[in-house]
């Protein structure tokens, strides 16, 4: 089969999907399904549910403007789950402490961390984020994985507490340098929070749960509404002259400026914390010699790749030119030999050019390291260099 | 102006066809961020990939429409690759292309034709 225009078109030009979403029969849809298309937004499949991959602004000018203004994304495909405590908070701490190489006992109230399930070889199960949110913990965990995860946490946490999926809320996340602006207009009281702080706060009468967060490089917010209340809170933050519909495919584009992995593809269950670079999620307490060393899965590849470095590294990259290099692309020393993947790539529309991340052989992964990516049977140069591609603007 | 099933235009000029995409597959495709155009006097045949087209959602070829030799590539699309949005039909012609019998063009689609087939 060729890969001319009608193939790509009929095809509905979606974004990377999982088989899991290829093969599943039927697609859910989102509580906000009307809404998305009434946007405009080209509904496609994605981790099981049908999502809009772009709204009719289109990819290049959502991207272009969470980054300038305030996007607002629809992310309840994803797993919001509460784990509540049987004996305690510190017992249930613990208890999901053992399951990532995360300081969660040293998490304080009112506070967000990301996190990594990992499985007995090291390699990462899924990445997450939680919150201490006094008596319980709350987790949002991705949507490709939720089921997975679920599963896990039930199998190992339901001595100490009860995993309960959150199915009655919805997820939103407001994006943008305006994101407070547009947001503290309905609740003044969010410009206060500070990145990664948690704080449940009112609306119309109901309880919003709400982060300082988000998966685009930009300050931000993540919403969890109540479905009740989903459609019209929704529509009270696009009546805000800042904000805007942002797709799926602005998304992807802006986590990949921001440096951000994306599970399934720059990590998944054969790639460490360490080699993915990131060891900045790893606290203390839980390396060698911390207060809580060791004791998750995987404990002792993770740990002694901490001491005497991967065998590979994730790193940034910049093809030359500006053609793009995506996932799958090959990468080649100047020798020829093969030293590594690209495993998310594309066109970043603020820096306005091609832009990658890969894993490379440890000894090719210094910045500034010249190497060649393959495409379309043409070795063309690309170079290791620092990430973010784009300076984030968390508010800390 | 005649369409391919392949969402090209073609049109005559002369005694060379220029090839372009439609309109609604520049939509379809988002925006434009990469061209790499065939080299002049390339002779091609049906169906060969001979334009490189990448927007921010996927990568895609534009396949030859017919036999012939490329006689013309426009150079703007390499620098602005966003002028295939801007203008598909127009200015962001891809490529000039010499056959050998004009008359081939008539078992292509008409406008009509080609409305039917995007509904």
């Amino acid at each position: 089969m060729g890969r001319g225009l009608a193939c790509l078109i009929d095809a509905g030009l979606s974004i990377r999907q999982t088989m899991g979403a290829v093969l599943a029969e039927e697609l859910r849809r989102l509580a906000l399904h009307d809404l998305h298309v009434a946007l405009g937004g080209k509904m496609v499949p994605f981790a099981g549910y049908e999502m809009p991959v772009q709204y009719s602004a289109g990819v290049m000018k959502e991207h272009l403007h969470c980054r300038t203004a305030a996007g607002l994304f629809d992310v309840s495909h994803m797993g919001q789950v509460i784990l509540q405590p049987k004996s305690g908070y510190e017992a249930t701490a613990l208890g999901f402490e053992a399951l990532m190489p995360v300081d969660v006992l040293g998490l304080a109230e009112g506070r967000q961390r990301y996190g990594l399930f990992t499985n007995d070889s090291g390699g990462i199960l899924d990445d997450l984020m939680f919150a201490n949110r006094g008596d319980h913990l709350f987790v949002v965990v991705n949507a490709a994985c939720k089921a997975d995860d679920i599963a896990h946490m039930t199998r190992h946490l339901s001595g100490v507490c009860e995993v309960i999926p959150v199915t009655d809320r919805g997820l939103l996340a407001l994006q943008g340098p305006q994101a407070e602006a547009a947001l503290a207009r309905l609740i003044p009281s969010v410009a206060a929070m500070r990145f990664m702080d948690v704080a449940v706060l009112a609306w119309q009468g109901v309880d919003l749960w709400i982060s300082r967060s988000g998966y685009t490089g930009e300050d931000g917010y993540e919403i969890s509404v109540p479905q009740t209340h989903l459609a019209e809170f929704a529509k009270a933050l696009l009546e805000q002259p800042e904000v805007m519909p942002i797709g799926l495919g602005a998304r992807d584009s802006l986590r990949l400026e921001a440096g951000l992995c994306l599970y399934g593809h720059d990590i998944d269950t054969t790639t460490s914390p360490v080699e993915a670079g990131l060891t900045w999620a790893i606290q203390k307490a839980r390396r060698a010699g911390g207060a809580r060393a060791g004791g998750f899965p995987g404990a002792s590849r993770i740990l002694s790749e901490l001491a005497d470095g991967p065998e590979r590294r994730r790193v940034g990259l910049r093809p030359e030119g500006r053609a793009p290099m995506r996932e799958g692309v090959a990468i080649f020393a100047a020798d020829g030999t093969p030293v590594g993947t690209v495993t998310s790539g594309g066109f970043g529309p603020s820096v306005e050019a091609p832009i990658a991340m890969g894993y490379v052989a440890a000894a090719y992964a210094a910045t500034g390291t010249v190497l060649a990516g393959e495409v379309r049977g043409k070795k063309l140069p690309l170079t290791i260099c620092d990430m973010p591609f784009q300076p984030t603007t968390y508010k800390r | 102006m005649k369409y391919t099933k392949e969402h090209e235009w073609l049109r005559v000029e002369g005694d060379l066809v220029v090839v372009g995409i439609t309109e609604h597959a520049a939509t379809a495709l988002g925006d434009v961020v990469f061209v790499e155009l065939p080299e002049v006097e390339t002779v091609v045949a049906e169906g060969d990939e001979v334009v490189v087209i990448e927007s921010v959602k996927a990568a895609s070829d534009i396949l030859a429409p017919l036999d012939g030799e490329i006689v013309e590539v426009n150079q703007k699309l390499v620098d602005n690759p966003a002028l295939v949005n801007e203008d598909p039909t127009g200015a962001a012609w891809f490529f000039k292309v010499k056959v050998d019998d004009l008359s081939v063009l008539d078992d292509f689609m008409d406008e009509d034709e080609y409305n039917d087939l995007i509904g």
